[in-house]
């Protein structure tokens, strides 16, 4: 009998602080842009340049460490990663490893078995790297420190997880309670959220771990759960042949769904951190704590408690809208506009996301605006527009954020309400289905439908629905 | 009298006066230049053209109105390890051979601003790192007071420049005695400042921890002029601090009286020169013939600063100096096979030995296992010598010693035995090691009439009290001067 | 006492500090560190034990920059001194094997 295996998983996720500036100089941080253009002295490595502190790097940082329920280390310090790498300009890196500013956290995640608690060791603050582009032909690669210097914090689980499942989990509940902070967007194709997976597998009922490795590269949740499901089978199959597993860093091939070794050696992994010589320690006061934790913005379960109290929305509308930041603040917003939570709401969690999923967009990345949003359902709620047409300006709005009110009338897609007009309609409709009419007289209701359709097409689909309805049944 | 026995301050008023122009300062030292340079090496960029065309601006702009600040006029040299815009910036070493800084380093811009003018780029250990200038890419500099003997280092082509007259005064910089040992050895006046005093943006990095930019002069009241105007809280550089105190020349008073002055017996043991211990002595003698209170006294751990230095000094090097890989400015070896060969090629090639002696001692004392032991072994140490000077600073408001066991070494004697070089710095780490000021002052020649430096080293943020020493010792005595320096 | 520095360890801290020696260096380099090591051992000496180590002299802290932009297009500054460059971007050997 084949022998039980439990997966052991720990994650480093990198996540990209949503400031102005970089880390140690005041470049922007604007996704993009020319190689090279947000560069300075200090983020690439200029002899004689020094790095001077983000504020709102701290704040974030420690926010983040608040919202998970961590220790803030009130004197914490910057030290010096030393490896050199082209996307380094200076050959080191300015992280910190002896006093990270947030240590022993906690996040709840949801399972199939019910709550399960993801310990946090640390979070601290770093500079992110360069851009490597590759040019095999050539055999060059072309340095861009665009992204060089930018803030980022590094959040280190617990190996507490024990699924794929699980770190999506436990991902999807950072990236909620990050994006509510405002701390950053995590988006994972971007690159402003970034996971690294440290995997082992060890028999079911063992007390030790197994050798781990740590697997990079991994941009999607997709890639992630693959990657485990991969690396897992990679280990276990390891084991089985009698081989051992190495302690290395492995790189994931989404594409071959394989990962390969790191390893060259050239990379010693002896990363020599010493104190950082050139910034002084960071003393957080209760004082500036007790302000950083008054900023905390409202999360999940008080915004949710409050739609339902405030709004009267049903709980199963106020949760789905709060899962997310961005469709939290979009119904706040857009009801804020029209004063109709119902109807936000229903257009958020119909419309809204049957397009998010036939299009697979994410909600980080919804472009409309409430204030469309907001003049569409008045549009709608007037008798302005038909159901129908409201959808289709919907649709529009969601792929291009258009106006719709001018966009109903330069497209004449205001419902016909001129009984006159609805009249003559009918009335050559009705000349031209005879045999419908006939139908309906011998008792077939369903012609009438029919009938209604054929004026609606006649008239573009403006037509008001119910005096259509009416004008018919009085005629025939 | 000629133009080049002023002093910078003399100078600076000679020209207000409308008695001298900052063209005419700058052609004596280009002429005093062309006449020494070939023998001495003092500089690694001079660009005559250049200086003059530097000069002529300045002086239109003192005749409008426009620069009127205290060193309006005045040339300069600057150590070629503090950015310039525009001017090649080398740190005496292969690997910045041709390196042109996009911006000037902070204490070069106030400076500027004070309106002295830029001469050109000082000769200096490489990156540093050593005690005698022998060390650069670009030749030894002689001591202009005999060119057989070294003129200390790192900062040895300062030191020389002004010495010999080739400039009014200089910048050097300072990480375990580079301004106060080659001022010793050279004649001059020194100074290093409280640490965090001058900003450090632009000075290219050795031990960060460390350094501190000082001026080299002529005289002492030169020294705290120039101090004066090169100190500033800089924002961009994190370890700069806050400062009032800065006006360091009401500190130049010919008074001592009451002033409580140490000698560290620790100081006038094994290794020290007896020519050197008794023109040092002497000079005490002085100071407490004007009123001061002088004793000796037992400052303990001064043997353990040189490990701790070298530790400290040597790990922030390897990774200050990690950034010279041939990618973003600087040498690129010529042939390479893919990218750790490139680094490896163009990192041999471009540094010489001792750089990466100390590279390598470093990286090892960084690795893996041995931090605990040697890094913060060595933080430790330093903690208790910033004790000890805690301590001595309760009862002296200066402390008096060498600047150095002897005075400058032959040329070619130093670099065969480095330990050994490395305990010439013993009178000087310390006081990097704790932050402190320290000013060197010329106090006479030892027989084959080399010369001799005494230092004075205050606690952190009390320049004043080293100041007004030398400056009331200074008084008490003629200086000898330096035979290559006259015009 | 004596420290011994092996030829492992001078090749090991070597690709640490990328810098490739001769062997005549080697041998030198090996030389060097074994008599710096035991110099420095002469710190064993000193009791510390209590003593927190001291990487700033000052206790200056909470030196911040505040998050406003104020650098604008910086690569033609950047790039200025670069041995090799292409499209505003720096050349290195290629980083990932084929």
């Amino acid at each position: 009998m084949s022998k039980q295996y439990e997966t052991v998983i720990g994650l480093e996720v990198h996540v990209e602080l949503a400031t102005k500036t970089k880390i140690f100089c005041s470049c922007s941080t604007a996704f993009g842009g020319a190689p090279n253009t947000h560069t300075c002295p200090v983020c690439t490595g200029m002899p004689g340049s020094l790095p001077v502190l983000n504020k709102k790097v701290v704040e974030y940082a420690a926010a983040v460490g608040l919202a998970t329920n961590c220790t803030i280390t009130q004197n914490c310090k910057f030290d010096r990663k030393n490896y050199f790498y082209p996307d380094n300009p200076q050959n080191y890196q300015i992280s910190q490893l002896y006093l990270p500013i947030c240590r022993n956290g906690s996040v709840e995640i949801e399972t199939e078995e019910g709550k399960k608690t993801i310990g946090i060791h640390e979070i601290h603050m770093e500079e992110d790297a360069g851009k490597l582009v590759h040019d095999e032909w050539e055999g060059v690669s072309l340095v861009d420190y665009n992204r060089s210097g930018v803030p980022l914090i590094e959040i280190v689980s617990e190996p507490d997880m024990r699924s794929a499942e699980e770190v999506i989990a436990y991902l999807e509940k950072l990236r909620m309670l990050i994006q509510y902070l405002g701390a950053s967007d995590c988006k994972l194709q971007e690159g402003s959220m970034r996971a690294d997976v440290n995997l082992s597998v060890r028999e079911v009922g063992a007390t030790e771990f197994g050798t781990r490795t740590e697997m990079k590269n991994l941009n999607s949740f997709k890639a992630i759960a693959r990657a485990i499901e991969g690396e897992r089978a990679r280990q276990i199959d390891l084991i089985e042949s009698g081989e051992k597993v190495v302690q290395e860093t492995r790189r994931w091939d989404d594409t071959k769904e394989y990962s390969y070794a790191m390893r060259s050696k050239e990379d010693a992994q002896d990363y020599r951190y010493f104190p950082e010589p050139d910034l002084v320690p960071i003393v957080i006061s209760d004082e500036w704590l007790d302000e950083i934790r008054a900023a905390q913005p409202e999360f999940r379960d008080e915004k949710k408690a409050r739609y339902q109290k405030e709004y009267d929305l049903p709980e199963y509308d106020a949760d789905i809208i709060t899962g997310h930041k961005k469709l939290a603040d979009l119904f706040e917003a857009t009801t804020a506009l029209c004063k109709k939570p119902k109807k936000v709401s229903n257009w958020l969690m119909g419309e809204t996301m049957r397009l998010m999923k036939e299009q697979s967009v994410e909600p980080e990345d919804l472009k409309f605006s409430p204030g469309n949003l907001a003049k569409l359902i008045e549009l709608a709620d007037a008798g302005t527009i038909n159901g129908n047409v409201a959808k289709e300006v919907f649709e529009k709005i969601f792929a291009e954020d258009i106006d719709p009110d001018q966009y109903v009338e330069e497209h004449g897609l205001k419902t016909v309400n001129d009984e006159g007009a609805l009249r003559s309609t009918i009335e050559q409709v009705i000349r031209d289905n005879p045999q419908s009419v006939d139908d309906y007289h011998n008792g077939k209701e369903k012609a009438i439908g029919f009938l209604v359709g054929q004026t609606m097409k006649a008239m573009k689909g403006k037509a008001n629905p119910a005096m259509v309805n009416q004008i018919l049944k009085e005629l025939l | 009298m000629s133009i080049l026995d002023m002093t910078a301050v003399g100078l600076a008023k000679a020209i207000r006066a409308g008695e001298a122009t900052a063209v005419e300062a700058m052609e004596a030292v280009i002429a005093q230049i062309e006449k020494t340079e070939k023998e001495l090496n003092c500089y690694v960029t001079f660009d005559k053209e250049a200086a003059l065309e530097r000069a002529r601006e300045a002086q239109k702009k003192i005749e409008a109105g426009e620069l009127t600040g205290p060193l309006a006029g005045v040339p300069v040299s600057i150590k070629d390890n503090m950015c310039t815009e525009g001017i090649k910036t080398t740190c005496s070493s292969k690997i910045l051979e041709n390196f042109v800084p996009t911006f000037s380093s902070e204490a070069v811009k106030n400076l500027e601003k004070a309106g002295a003018v830029l001469i050109g780029k000082t000769n200096m250990d490489e990156f540093a790192m050593g005690s005698t200038t022998e060390t650069s890419a670009y030749g030894a500099t002689k001591n202009p007071w005999n060119t057989a003997h070294v003129p200390g280092g790192s900062s040895g082509g300062a030191a020389a420049s002004v010495a010999a007259s080739e400039c009014f005064f200089a910048l050097g910089s300072d990480t375990g005695g580079s301004i106060r040992q080659p001022a010793s050895y050279c004649g001059v006046v020194g100074m290093k400042p409280t640490y965090g005093t001058v900003s450090r943006y632009g000075l290219i990095a050795y031990g960060s921890s460390l350094d501190q930019i000082g001026p080299l002069a002529k005289d002492v009241t030169d020294c705290a002029t120039i101090l004066e105007v090169i100190s500033s809280y800089d924002k961009k550089d994190s370890t700069s601090v806050k400062r009032e105190d800065t006006n360091f020349t009401e500190a130049l008073v010919d008074d001592v009286a009451g002033m409580k002055i140490g000698i560290p017996r620790d100081y006038l043991g094994e290794g020290l020169d007896e020519e050197v211990k008794n023109a040092i002595l002497a000079a005490a003698k002085k100071l407490e013939e004007k009123g001061a209170i002088v004793e000796e006294f037992d400052l303990s751990l001064v043997e353990y600063a040189i490990p701790a230095y070298y530790v400290i000094a040597s790990a922030e090097a390897s990774s200050n100096l990690a950034r010279f890989d041939g990618v973003k400015y600087g040498y690129r070896t010529k042939e390479y096979e893919g990218l750790h060969n490139m680094y490896k090629k163009t990192r041999s090639e471009g540094f010489g030995a001792e750089v990466k002696r100390r590279i390598m001692l470093g990286s090892f004392v960084l690795s893996s296992g041995y931090y605990d032991a040697y890094y913060l072994k060595a933080l430790r140490t330093k903690a208790l010598i910033k004790q000890a000077f805690d301590r001595a600073f309760e009862k002296y408001d200066v402390i008096l010693g060498p600047a150095a066991p002897t005075t400058a070494p032959e040329l070619g004697k130093s670099l065969s035995d480095p330990i050994k070089m490395y305990l010439g710095d013993i009178y000087t780490i310390s006081v990097n090691l704790a932050g402190l000021p320290g000013i060197t002052v010329p106090c006479g020649v030892d027989q084959s009439g080399l010369p001799i430096g005494l230092q004075l080293i205050g606690d952190c943020f009390k320049e004043k009290n080293i100041i007004r020493a030398a400056y009331a010792y200074e008084q008490s005595r003629e200086f000898e001067k330096c035979p290559l320096g006259e015009a | 006492m004596a420290n011994t520095i092996s030829d492992e360890t001078i090749e090991y801290v070597g690709i640490l500090a990328k810098l490739e020696l001769s062997d005549e260096e080697k041998e030198n380099a090996k030389k060097d560190m074994e008599s710096m090591l035991d110099y420095i051992d002469k710190l064993n000496e000193l009791d510390t034990t209590g003593v927190e180590p001291m990487s700033h002299v000052f206790p200056v802290q909470n030196v911040f920059r505040e998050d406003v932009v104020e650098n604008g297009d910086g690569s033609s500054a950047t790039l200025a001194n670069a041995p090799e460059s292409r499209d505003n971007a720096f050349v290195v050997p290629v980083t990932v094997e084929a």
